[in-house]
This record gives structure tokens, C-alpha cells and sequence, in this order.
């Protein structure tokens, strides 16, 4: 701990402080541009110069100069004043006066910065430099007359995302930011640039010239778009949610966000389902669906369940459900003697029986520490880009990473050992040695592995290679499954998990089907069941249904949902749903009313203590408790070739279906090349 | 005057043959085994006891840089020598001169003091213009390869060495030895931040010492003729033998080896043939490369030509690369041209560099004609300082030097010519 003056008051410095964490634990406001927690140190913006003792007669660059026993750190002298007025003088030479048409303006670090330490006027005389545009993609608007070059789009796109696709081209006052042969930047978090871009250079194209930050209200919401659960901040104007932006929690998405969370807010505003339909059976149209009234759909359920039978009825949640809406539905389901749920809409029957059986139990954040990893069936980068993000930094940790699966682009170094689950069963020796030598070794199961069967014996070599041991005096569970769908933890520990998976609710032969939003159900095998589809958006599970309740999407609706870890998260209401439809816990108490049923619930207060009454874990933030991880069994064996489920990566849930952002995208970064072999 | 047989390049010119047998002949690679024989810590107290200076600019003792390098590898790491060969400031055309006639002395520097420094190989990078001294380099590596001079087991020595010649793409910024080593890793040249020093963490993060041509050249012949004698020319803390060339306004521009120290007038009088149009005629002198503030003719005359006599004179010594201007010159437009130079060069890495280059460049521009006022050259002063002290690396004072140089000693100047061109303008008023 080197103790050192900022300013005249000691301090004691972390090891391996810079000088700039000194000075902020004093708590002195350093500016800067190019510097960045999360990215490695550039130095080059020179805009956090301060004076230090013992050291050369000028002023030093805070941000790459570790902190030593005995400094004597100045933050406000003449000399530092002088050299940050310099600074920030050389900077705003050559960038454009347009802040009222910039959409930075108000957030932007050069605009605030110069209030502070910038002169008052310009010396400046000559004419300003221009930069062509440069192209960068769907999402990444760029004015690049704007760039200050301080590199965090290059860092960013190198150490972070793993993707060599940003860089810097000639030199001097000519530098200019572009990526690679101006191709628009494909990965998966290409837009965090626009987050991290400290200028207005790098902009979001789809929000562009669309609001003003003060205009918008920031709401805390959790993304539904996978099973991270990464922590977003909505921001929106009337009822119209503008923005979606990452929270920084270290524990789940640090402060990165993948651009389908980012980007599928604008399909909430398309396809949207804002009235009650119901398919017309003995008139002229009949077989089409005709707007109806809420009464009328009720009548239309209570009379097909009481035609069915005491306890005909079944419910399957979709992905991107909350918990309360699926507690709401599982109580009606109960007063009418039915226990007939499920989450996995497209057949996976993996056995639910414990929780860290299928959960990712080493945490996000401590997956980085492994040091032996095995993926089974795991498409990341289109499951959990930020999961993804994880294994790269435990590559370049050091990281032995090998993947059983049909082989994709990753940004860390790995070995794929090949298509057959069955590998599982018969590892290469050096694959079996390296877990038996790693410390933190991990195993992680994605989709394609749990419908390949592998869970169980996956489970077993989790108890082979000891997988949860204690390491340097704390605990470790190096067995993890990757879920893909935001509803699934939540689901499972409210019970929408049947034995059979959704054989069993099939077999049942309902009366009634309550599809909660879920749209990747097959719907043929429901044919005599009257489908009732409670949702937000005009998507497959909408066509099929008889009759269509409108429900509100996860802005429109406080929820809880459960991350791929167990880890529950409370999600705040942003904006109304549109026209006549209701949040989706009280079309479903509603529903009650009309069954004649009681579930003991009026409000959404008294809906929430109900069902942590039910499930205490669902009431505390935090990773809930999973359990021990059950013994696997060896048998069935893995088979067959190991398939990803995620044809098309921006486009896996409603509403990013719904998205023309997220279908831009699609057409232009995941099938661009198909398009430009059709066109040839 | 140094004497013929005080000479460490005996074949600067070219008179004889660059090859293994004639720089044989010439005393090259007699007996390096035996050199070697004396001991890393042994080389080195000699060159600390040489007192030979970095040739590349600074001016950093050569045998303290040595020593940074670590005695031992704790974890594995080699270590590297970077022999900077990126000969690109303006002026400045000595390691060319070396390497294309007397290549062997390099190469046999380069096999010392790597040895010394405990280096598993030497990268030579050279500046991507110099096609002919490369090839004749590259030559004359081979040959030392095939005499088994350097390779394994090199000179008999026991001590694996490998000599590696890199050709760069013509950035000067190159030449900045951090960002040589970024170049010669197959980066974008641009400086790094120190700390760590290349001595730390260099190429590919191991332990390297980067150094000049013409540092490296001399080592095998200071440790044949001992410390004391190099050490025996020059004033004190200035010792040894130099290369200068000298360009511009006089008779027979050159490059030649003398002491150090030796006064302008004598340098300029014995080699050259003295100033075009006599002393009476001599404006300026840069005399140490572009980057060094220019010195007046009054204050040059019989300055010592070392690091600290040219220091006391608010210049430097830089790479000895003198560039003489008699009174034909447009001396504006000449400091004009060197920031161009510099603002043509600057990485765009850091902003001071990046931008004050440029702005600096343009105000010359102007100032070249007296298309300003008055208070700009202030101003433009004001900029330098800005940029001065305030980059990663150092070209950003070497592009404010220049400027300032010529606003301290030409200010009468830079205001004559802002005054006749405001009196040649119509008053609008009028």
C-alpha cells in the first residue's frame, strides 16, 4: 500500500494503483478521455496530466503512472491547469461546432470537460478539419469529423468483443477511426462503441435525432433478449420506450450489453397486439380471427374448460415471460385442479428435478477464473454474447478451453473435439488430463448439449473431476448450463417443468391451452384445445391461437425474472401498453372472476408476496439457492450430432422479430453474405 | 584534429572494399573471441568507463543502459538488442555511411554488446529508404554467418547469437524506440508508455536495450584500444570520437570523424572548406538535426562541439548532424518547412502532437509571409510550450524546438515581415 499526497492529504494507494485511482480515492476529478476501467491503458488523450514529485519537471499522465511510496501528486496547480487548458485547446481545434445538432449533446464528455477546464474562447484560426464518413453498420452512426482518436472503439473491439474489426488508419492530424475496409462492424456487441465513443462520433443510427437525454425518463429494467439477464436502463418519452442502455453490475454484464438487448426496444412499438381477437367459428368467417370483446373471450374459455372437465386446462409460459405473470397463471391453473405447465416450449425434457443441476452455478463472474473449460452444445456468442465475453477474458487467462459442437467463429483460443454428444463419453486423453490438472475446471452446457441429451452425463464427469471443490478457501462449482431463454430459471422454479417436458402437457389433451407469449410452441399438436394466447406481440404463437388476450411486454410491466445463474432480478415498469391491453397478471385475475375461482390476489403487491410465499427465493435479488449438484447419471448416453437451436441470432425472441432494427441487422450482418451471393 | 590512426571508421568513404576480408584487414574481427573472454560486467564497466554517449540523439551513457538489462533471466524471457538504424532525421546521414562501407563493425558491435547485455539475438531495423545499405548489410550478415562469426557458437565463444535485419516502411516516428519496437512487431508505429521501459518490457516484452548505429559500431574498438583512450578525446563528460555531418552553405559538405568537442569554426574550416561566402556571411546553425533549436551565427562561431557545450547554448548536440545557413537563407521559411516536416510525421497517437503539429505548421505558414499580427507569434509560442513536454514521446518537443528556436533568436524578423506586409494592404478604411 504506497502512501501518497494528492493535493496535501495522505492517501493510502491500493498496489498497483495509477496515479489517477489515487487521485480519485482522494477524491479528486480527474479528467480524461481515452482512459477506461475496462479497457487496457492508451495514455494518449493527455487530458489527465497532473504533477508529481519525485519525477521529471512536467506533467505526467495520470492514468499510466503507477502510484508510488512517497509521491507527491498536484492536481491544482498552475502548471496542471495549464497543461489541461492545452489539452483541451488541441482537442476542440478540429471538432466541429455542431453540438445542437450532435445527438451527444448532453452527455457528451467533450462538451462537459470543456466547460470545466477549457478556455473561454478559440485562438484558432485556420480551417477546421474534415473527415469522409466512414460506414460502420446498421447501429453504428458516425460522424467521424467528431473523433478525438482516443482509441476506446479500437480497445474495445480487440480486448473485449475479440474481434480485430475497428482500427486506425495513416497518422498525425490525418488519423482517422474506420473499420476494417469500411465493412459495417458484425460482431454481437458492436454497439457498446457508442457507449464508450466520449464524443459524438460514434452515435446510435436507429435513435438518431430522435430525443434529447433530458427529455427521456430512465427507468431500471432487466433484458429479456437471452438468459443473462444484463441490467438496462429504459429510457423514454411518453409511452414510447427511445433507448435501452446497459447498467454497470459487475456480476452480470459489467457495463456491456449485446446490440439485440440494445436494439429490440424499437419492436415494441410494432406488430403489437392492442385489442381482443377470437376466431370466428359459425359465420361467413369462419377460421378467421375478428376483434372481439374481453367478455365475450372470457365466456368463450370458461365454456370450453367446463366443457372439458374439472382440471382441463394447461399453461406454457414463453421466453421471455416475467415470474409474477407465471405464478398468476399457475394459481388459476391450481383452482381449477390443473398442475399441467411448461416452459420448454420445443420438446427439451432434461430433468428439472434440482436447480443447480441446470443452472450456471460458477457465476458469470467467476467463470472468468477457470482454467479448464468444456462447452457441450453451445453456440455463446449467438446464446450469451456477454457469457461469451467471460470466456474470452478466461482465455486469455490462461484458460484451456475445448467445445464439443459443430465448429464456430470464437474470439478466444479452443480446441473443437468434434459434432457427437457421444464424445462426452469418450474424451481425448489430453482433454481428461487437463481437467484433472486445472484448479477451477468448469463444464458448460448449452441447448444444443441438453437436447443431445448430455446434462446427466455431463453431470457425471462433473462428479469425475470433482467439479465442486474448494479453492483457495472458497467454494467452487465449476457445473454451468446456458440457457437461452430469459423465462427458463423462473419457470422451472415455479414448476412449469413436467417430467415428460411438453409431451406430458400434450398427452393431457387440454381443453384449454394458455399460451403465455409462447411462440415456439408447436400448436398442431393442440388442435381440439381452445388456444388461449396471452402476449404482447403478432408473432406464430398469435396465428395459431383461437382467441388472442393483449398483454404488455417486459417495458410495459413490473416483473421478477431469474438469469441463467438463479440469479433473481426486479424489473420496473417503464412505459403503458398500448391500446386495450393490460399487464398480463390481471387478464389472468380477470380470467378467475370468470371461472367463478378465488386466487387470492388484487394487486400486483399482494400477486408478488403470494408467490414468494410460495417461493421464498424469488423474494430476495441475489442468486437464489440452487442446492447441491445432483449425482449424474451415465445412462441414457449422449447420441447424435449436436445442433444449435438459434437459426438466427437477432432474431430469437417477438419482439426483436418485431424490431425493423433488428431485422436490418439480420438481412445485413447475419445473412449479408447469402445476399451478396444472390445478387451476383 | 584527430589523427588518421585515432580513427575508429577507417573506411567511412568507401575507398575500400564493405567486405569480410578487407575489413579484416581493417582490424575488424580480430580476435572477438578474446573480447569476449573478458566478461559480461568486465565489458560493460569498460564502456561505463569510456564515457561513450548514446549517438542517436539523447545522449544517454551507453554503458549505464547496458547495465539496466537484467543479469539473469528469472523467468525465461530473453533478452533482445535493437540496433535503431531508422536513420530518418533530416540532416542526419551517418549510420548510412557505416553500414554500406563498413558494415562489419556493426555487426561485430552488435555480437559484443548483445553479448554483454546478455541478448539472445540483435534486430537491426532500418529505415525502408535505405535499399542499398540494406542489401550491403544483409551481405555482409551472411558473410559473418558463413565465417561462423556470428550464429552458433559465434567467434568460438561458445555464445549462440543471431543477427536479424528488419526494413521498415518510412515513418519517422519509427526511429522513437518504443515505436520501433511496435513496428518491428508488426504494429502500427507508435510510441508506447514508459514506464515500463524497454529494458522491462521491450520487443515482444522482453528485456531490450535499443540502440543507436553508430553507439554500437565503436564498441568492438573501444575495447580493443581500451576506455582510457576514447575516453581521452573531448572535454570531459563529452568523450570520444564522433561523426558529423555537416550540410547547407558550405564548401564541401561532409561526413567525417573527429573528436568531440572540437569548435564549429575549426570543424567547419578543416573539413569543409569553410562557410559559403566567408564567416561574415553565416546566418544560423542547426547543429544537431531538425529537431534542435537552430543557434545565430554569433553564439556558433567557436562553440564546442559537444552535448553540453551546445546545451549551454539552448541547443543540443543531437546526432551531430549540422546544418550550416548563410544569409541567402529564408531562414522563416526554412523552420516553416521542418514543421511541416514534423506535423507530416507526427503518429496522430497523442493529442498535443497531433494537433499542435498541424496548427503550429499553418501559423508558420502564414508567419513565412507575414500573413498575421503580431500577437500570434506569442501565441504560437504559447502553442509550442503546449505541446512541449506534454506528449507521449518526444516528438513533440522536437517539433516545438525548432519554433521556439527561431522565435528567441528572429522575433525582429518574424515582426518585419508582419509590419511590410500590413503596409503593403490598402487600408480598408480609407
Amino acid at each position: 500500500m504506497p502512501k501518497v499526497t494528492v493535493d496535501g492529504q495522505e492517501i493510502d494507494a491500493p498496489d498497483g494503483a495509477t496515479v489517477l485511482q489515487a487521485c480519485e480515492l482522494a477524491g479528486k476529478e480527474i479528467p480524461r478521455f481515452c482512459y477506461h476501467e475496462r479497457l487496457s491503458i492508451a495514455g494518449n488523450c493527455r487530458m489527465c496530466l497532473v504533477e508529481v514529485k519525485p519525477g521529471p519537471p512536467k506533467p505526467q499522465a495520470s492514468c499510466a503512472l503507477p502510484a508510488t511510496e512517497g509521491q507527491e501528486i498536484r492536481t491544482d496547480s498552475e502548471m496542471v491547469r495549464a497543461a489541461r487548458e492545452g489539452v483541451m485547446e488541441f482537442l476542440l481545434i478540429n471538432h466541429p461546432l455542431d453540438c445542437p445538432i450532435c445527438d451527444q449533446g448532453g452527455e457528451c464528455d467533450l462538451q462537459d470537460q470543456s466547460m470545466y477546464y477549457g478556455r473561454g474562447a478559440t485562438r484558432y484560426q485556420e480551417n477546421k478539419r474534415a473527415v469522409t464518413e466512414k460506414y460502420m453498420g446498421p447501429l453504428i452512426k458516425t460522424i467521424m469529423t467528431r473523433c478525438i482518436h482516443c482509441t476506446r472503439c479500437v480497445r474495445f473491439s480487440e480486448e473485449i468483443a475479440g474481434v480485430d474489426e475497428i482500427g486506425a488508419l495513416y497518422r498525425g492530424e490525418d488519423m482517422q477511426i474506420t473499420t476494417y475496409l469500411e465493412q459495417a462492424a458484425s460482431h454481437e456487441l458492436s454497439a457498446n462503441v457508442i457507449d464508450l465513443c466520449p464524443v459524438g462520433a460514434l452515435t446510435s443510427r436507429p435513435y438518431a435525432y430522435e430525443a434529447r437525454p433530458w427529455e427521456l425518463k430512465k427507468t431500471l429494467s432487466i433484458d429479456v433478449s437471452d438468459a443473462v439477464g444484463a441490467n438496462i436502463r429504459l429510457d423514454s418519452r411518453g409511452r414510447e420506450v427511445m433507448r435501452a442502455l446497459p447498467r454497470i453490475n459487475d456480476d452480470v454484464n459489467e457495463e456491456w450489453l449485446s446490440d439485440k438487448a440494445r436494439y429490440q426496444v424499437d419492436g415494441l412499438t410494432a406488430r403489437r397486439l392492442d385489442r381482443v381477437w377470437m376466431r370466428s367459428i359459425d359465420d361467413e368467417n369462419a377460421g378467421k380471427l375478428a376483434p372481439a370483446s374481453w367478455e365475450e373471450a372470457f365466456e368463450a374459455i370458461v365454456k370450453a374448460a367446463k366443457q372439458g372437465g374439472e382440471g382441463s386446462i394447461a399453461a406454457v409460459a414463453g421466453d421471455v415471460v416475467d415470474c409474477e405473470t407465471m405464478f398468476a397463471a399457475k394459481r388459476l391453473l391450481a383452482e381449477l385442479g390443473s398442475d399441467k405447465l411448461e416452459g420448454r416450449q420445443t420438446g427439451l425434457d432434461y430433468d428439472c428435478s434440482s436447480l443447480a443441476g441446470i443452472a450456471f452455478n460458477s457465476t458469470l463472474a467467476g467463470i472468468e477464473t477457470a482454467d479448464a473449460i468444456l462447452i457441450v452444445g453451445s453456440q455463446v456468442r449467438h446464446e450469451a454474447p456477454l457469457i461469451n465475453v467471460r470466456l474470452r477474458k478466461a482465455a486469455k487467462r490462461g484458460a484451456k478451453i475445448f467445445l464439443i459442437g459443430p465448429e464456430w467463429d470464437t474470439t478466444f483460443a479452443c480446441e473443437f473435439l468434434g459434432e457427437e454428444a457421444g464424445l462426452l463419453h469418450d474424451l481425448p486423453g489430453h482433454v481428461a488430463d487437463a481437467f484433472k490438472d486445472a484448479s477451477r475446471p468448469a463444464i458448460i452446457v448449452g441447448p444444443g448439449g441438453l437436447a443431445a441429451g448430455a446434462l446427466h452425463p455431463a453431470l457425471s464427469l462433473a462428479s469425475e473431476w470433482n467439479l465442486v471443490r474448494d479453492v483457495d478457501g472458497e467454494g467452487w462449482n465449476g457445473f454451468n448450463v446456458i440457457h437461452t431463454a430469459a423465462a427458463r430459471m423462473g419457470a422451472v422454479m415455479l414448476g412449469y417443468a413436467q417430467k415428460g417436458g411438453i409431451k406430458d402437457v400434450v398427452d393431457a389433451a387440454p381443453a384449454v391451452l394458455l399460451s403465455l407469449g409462447a411462440d415456439s410452441l408447436d400448436y398442431g399438436t393442440f388442435e381440439n384445445s381452445l388456444k388461449v394466447y396471452i402476449g404482447h406481440h403478432g408473432d406464430a404463437g398469435a396465428h395459431a391461437a383461437d382467441i388472442i388476450l393483449p398483454a404488455a411486454s417486459y417495458a410495459e410491466k413490473d416483473g421478477t425474472y431469474v438469469n441463467t445463474e438463479g440469479r433473481v432480478q426486479f424489473a420496473e415498469k417503464a412505459v403503458f401498453a398500448p391500446g386495450d391491453a393490460r399487464e398480463d397478471w390481471t387478464i389472468l385475475r380477470a380470467l378467475a372472476d370468470a371461472f367463478g375461482v378465488t386466487v387470492g390476489f388484487d394487486s400486483f403487491a399482494q400477486l408478488q408476496s403470494a408467490m414468494i410465499e410460495a417461493v421464498p427465493a424469488l423474494g430476495e435479488e441475489g442468486i437464489a439457492p440452487l442446492g447441491t449438484l445432483p449425482k449424474g447419471k451415465k445412462t441414457p448416453k449422449a447420441k447424435g450430432a449436436i445442433r444449435y437451436p438459434i437459426a438466427d441470432p437477432y432474431l430469437t425472441n417477438p419482439i426483436a422479430r418485431a424490431s425493423a432494427t433488428m431485422q436490418r441487422c439480420s438481412a445485413e450482418l447475419f445473412h449479408g453474405e447469402d445476399m451478396l451471393e444472390a445478387a451476383e | 584534429m584527430l589523427a588518421d590512426k585515432d580513427r575508429i571508421f577507417t573506411n567511412l568513404y568507401g575507398f575500400q572494399s564493405a567486405g569480410l576480408k578487407a575489413a579484416q584487414a581493417r582490424g575488424d574481427w580480430d580476435d572477438t573471441k578474446a573480447l569476449l573472454a573478458k566478461g559480461q560486467d568486465s565489458i560493460i564497466e569498460d564502456m561505463k568507463a569510456s564515457g561513450l554517449r548514446g549517438r542517436g540523439g539523447a545522449g544517454f551513457p551507453t554503458g549505464m543502459k547496458w547495465s539496466f538489462m537484467p543479469k539473469e533471466s528469472k523467468d525465461g524471457r530473453p533478452s533482445f538488442l535493437v540496433i535503431n538504424a531508422d536513420e530518418s532525421e533530416p540532416g542526419s546521414c551517418k549510420d548510412r555511411e557505416i553500414m554500406r562501407h563498413d558494415p562489419h563493425k556493426l555487426i561485430e558491435g552488435a555480437l559484443v554488446a548483445g553479448f554483454a547485455m546478455r541478448a539472445r539475438a540483435a534486430y537491426i531495423y532500418i529505415r525502408g529508404e535505405y535499399i542499398r545499405e540494406a542489401e550491403a548489410l544483409q551481405a555482409a550478415i551472411d558473410e559473418a554467418y558463413d565465417a561462423g562469426l556470428i550464429g552458433k557458437n559465434a567467434c568460438g565463444s561458445g555464445y549462440d547469437y543471431d543477427v536479424f535485419l528488419h526494413r521498415g516502411a518510412g515513418a519517422y516516428i519509427c526511429g522513437e524506440e518504443t515505436a520501433l519496437i511496435e513496428s518491428l512487431e508488426g504494429k502500427k508505429g507508435q510510441p508506447r508508455l514508459k514506464p515500463p521501459f524497454p529494458a522491462g518490457a521491450g520487443l515482444y516484452g522482453c528485456p531490450t536495450t535499443v540502440n543507436n548505429v553508430e553507439s554500437i559500431a565503436v564498441v568492438p574498438t573501444i575495447l580493443r584500444r581500451g576506455p582510457s583512450w576514447f575516453a581521452g578525446f573531448g572535454r570531459e563528460k563529452n568523450a570520444g570520437t564522433k561523426l558529423f555531418q555537416i550540410s547547407g552553405h558550405v564548401e564541401k559538405p561532409c561526413v567525417v570523424e573527429e573528436e568531440m568537442s572540437i569548435p564549429f569554426r575549426e570543424l567547419i574550416e578543416r573539413h569543409c572548406g569553410g562557410i559559403t561566402g566567408g564567416w561574415d556571411n553565416l546566418l544560423a546553425v542547426i547543429p544537431g538535426g531538425s529537431s534542435v533549436p537552430l543557434v545565430p551565427a554569433k553564439d556558433i562561431m567557436d562553440c564546442p562541439m559537444d552535448f553540453d557545450g551546445l546545451k549551454e547554448l539552448g541547443s543540443g548536440l543531437g546526432t551531430a548532424a549540422v546544418i550550416v545557413m548563410d544569409k541567402s537563407t529564408d531562414i522563416v521559411r526554412a523552420i516553416s518547412r521542418i514543421s511541416y516536416f514534423y506535423k507530416h510525421e507526427s503518429c496522430g497517437q497523442c493529442t498535443p502532437c497531433r494537433e499542435g503539429t498541424g496548427w503550429m505548421w499553418r501559423v508558420m505558414q502564414r508567419l513565412e509571409t507575414g500573413d498575421a499580427d503580431i500577437d500570434e507569434i506569442d501565441m504560437l509560442h504559447t502553442v509550442t510550450k503546449q505541446v512541449e513536454g506534454h506528449t507521449i514521446c518526444a516528438l513533440g518537443d522536437a517539433a516545438a524546438w525548432p519554433i521556439q528556436g527561431l522565435i528567441r533568436h528572429f522575433r525582429p524578423e518574424l515582426e518585419r515581415r508582419i509590419k511590410e506586409r500590413g503596409e503593403q494592404l490598402p487600408e480598408a478604411a480609407e
